[in-house]
């Protein structure tokens, strides 16, 4: 759905001053896949988006999306995608329902009332469609926003921080929609600062600074950076099981944590049985055993943590 | 087509609902009749009688504006009316300069120009439809407000010849079409000043200065450098198409949607 190859933007802010905001950047999105583009802000997030909705012109490498080539056939990428900007940018003035028709009308939609009254409904507006959207909360107009990036039924759906500035509750509802967009087996790719909704929503993630760093599922990631952990909680710890454990194949590693025993390994599915049994026969009390899941964020602090200089996106 | 009609309908149910466009597109066409209206009532009111049927009073500059059946007092007339038919033609300079440089800026402002470019509408037609939509009221405005003075003449007393005169080529050329070029010529200066700036007051005030070639030649024929004939009036009107093409091309040329997406603050 999206192909990109060394897809580069560099901005000339003044003479003899070039701001490189994406560099080489190469991705690969499949149809129907959720993709979570992480970085801290000014990594180029937007500017990426930008680019691969034809808003503005890489200034080298290529990219297909949707199957058109960018540059080449721009409108029939517009017409494929649907976009929610990082900030709604509605017609304050206009209704909800006015705002959605003059998009639907924009976008070609060939039944525009019943597609406005779609999403209206759909995200719980229907009743507020003739009120002015300056009179809307942030949550509802950022629900109003997603409605128009909805309206043509796009392919590929574009969300830049799509809970951004929302209240818990609102960021649920906006959430739980991405969900089901994901369930009809939309494509889509999100930004966000949100590193919990992005390891609950996205197929994969890509972890992006100016260059992709990293690109993956948060499984793979969390073994890429942190191995796998398995934790055994224990009534109590003696320090002589250690080496019978240590002598286990496939044990990486062992740290005990007060009565807990923390083991790394690549294989706990079946050092599990092993471990525990080796407990067991020494005469250990086993309470628990499960395995250590590093947060996403503590993936992303590891990978942005290093000093890199911020770059300010135009 | 449809995309255009779009945006003009966007354009004017968001314009509309701006209380100061409103007054422009009422009040100054209203005023710009009540004026000549009530001047040309007064002037033959009070001067008609007392100058009938001597031209050796009148100043020679006036003289020139004489036909053959007008009696002085229509000839102090006509002169009066051609120095107003000016402002009939800074209706359509005035009005859309409000509407265009809202247009660009006003999106800047509410951050809605990024999902209006994304979606498939080509420069082309949203430049064309925001044109459009400052333009048409201003030229409605304009000709609504010429239709109005040519029936209010008759009510205060005008007289025939002086009617002639007022719908004389020479006129009906300013008004049908110099006016329309001239709202063509402002819509698509304020909107070239609109995507240049970032704040919309500032784009309306540097739009505004497209009124001081007509005043200019408001002055000039004051003063009497120039006087409005027909030849004068095509030669106005072929320049004002030079002018709007020149506009019209380099309003698409420098409407860069990078530019205006990422330059803005």
């Amino acid at each position: 759905m999206i192909e990109t190859e060394n897809l580069t933007k560099i901005f000339k802010i003044k003479k003899g001053v070039d701001i490189p905001a994406v560099v080489d950047l190469t991705l690969n999105v499949q149809e129907g896949e959720v993709f979570g583009f992480l970085g801290p802000n000014g990594a180029g997030k937007t500017t990426t988006i930008r680019m691969l909705t034809s808003l503005i012109a890489p200034t080298t490498g290529t990219a297909r999306v949707c199957g058109y080539p960018l540059g080449e056939s721009d409108q029939d990428i517009r017409r494929n995608v649907g976009i929610l900007t990082e900030n709604p940018g509605m017609y304050e003035r206009l209704s909800a329902f006015k705002n959605l028709t003059i998009y639907a009308k924009l976008y070609d939609v060939e039944d525009v009332e019943g597609q406005v009254r779609k999403y209206l409904q759909m995200l719980g507006l229907w009743e507020r469609r003739d009120d002015p959207v300056g009179s809307f909360s942030k949550g509802m107009r950022q629900k109003l926003a997603i409605c128009r990036a909805l309206l043509h039924e796009p392919r590929l759906l574009f969300l830049d921080e799509p809970t951004s500035g929302l209240d818990p509750e609102a960021a649920l509802l906006v959430r739980s929609f991405i969900e089901e967009l994901r369930s009809q087996g939309r494509t889509i790719f999100m930004c966000t600062h949100n590193l919990n909704e992005a390891d609950r929503l996205c197929d994969r993630i890509g972890l992006f600074r100016t260059h992709l760093i990293e690109v993956d599922t948060s499984q793979n990631l969390r073994v890429k950076f942190f191995g796998r952990k398995i934790v055994i909680h224990l009534r109590t710890v003696d320090p002589a099981w250690l080496p019978q454990l240590q002598a286990l194949p496939s044990v990486q590693d062992i740290s005990q944590v007060e009565s807990k025993l923390v083991i790394t390994t690549e294989d706990p599915e079946n050092l599990n049985p092993q471990i525990i049994r080796t407990l067991v026969t020494a005469g250990a009390d086993v309470q628990f055993v499960g395995e250590l899941r590093h947060s996403l964020e503590e993936i992303y602090m590891q990978t942005m943590g290093e000093n890199q200089p911020e770059v300010t996106e135009p | 087509m449809k995309h255009i009609w779009t945006i003009i309908d966007k354009e004017w149910a968001e314009v509309f609902q701006h209380k100061m466009v409103l007054f422009t597109l009422i009040f100054i066409p209203l005023f710009l009749v009540a004026l000549p209206v009530l001047m040309l009532f007064l002037t033959g009111q009070s001067m008609g009688g007392e100058i009938a049927g001597d031209f050796s009073e009148l100043p020679p500059a006036l003289l020139s504006f004489c036909a053959a059946e007008m009696t002085p007092g229509d000839c102090m007339q006509v002169y009066l009316i051609n120095m107003f038919m000016l402002l009939f033609m800074m209706i359509p300079v005035i009005i859309p300069v409000t509407i265009a440089a809202y247009s660009v800026v006003g999106e800047k402002t509410t951050r809605s120009l990024e999902p209006l470019l994304a979606t498939p509408i080509s420069t082309f037609e949203l430049l064309a439809g925001k044109s459009l939509a400052a333009a048409i009221p201003a030229i409605l405005a304009g000709w609504i407000s010429f239709g109005l003075f040519l029936i209010a003449l008759p009510l205060i007393g005008v007289s025939a010849p002086v009617m002639r005169y007022i719908i004389s080529p020479t006129w009906l050329l300013a008004v049908l079409v110099a006016g329309p070029l001239m709202a063509i010529a402002a819509v698509n200066f304020s909107l070239f000043v609109s995507s240049r700036v970032n704040d919309p007051r500032v784009a309306e005030q540097i739009s505004v200065l497209l009124i001081v070639p007509v005043l200019a030649a408001l002055f000039a024929q004051l003063a009497g450098v120039i006087v409005i004939n027909l030849l004068v009036m095509f030669s106005f009107i072929g320049g004002l198409a030079l002018v709007d093409i020149g506009l019209i091309y380099l309003g698409v040329s420098i409407f860069q949607r990078e530019t205006i997406l990422t330059r803005w603050k």
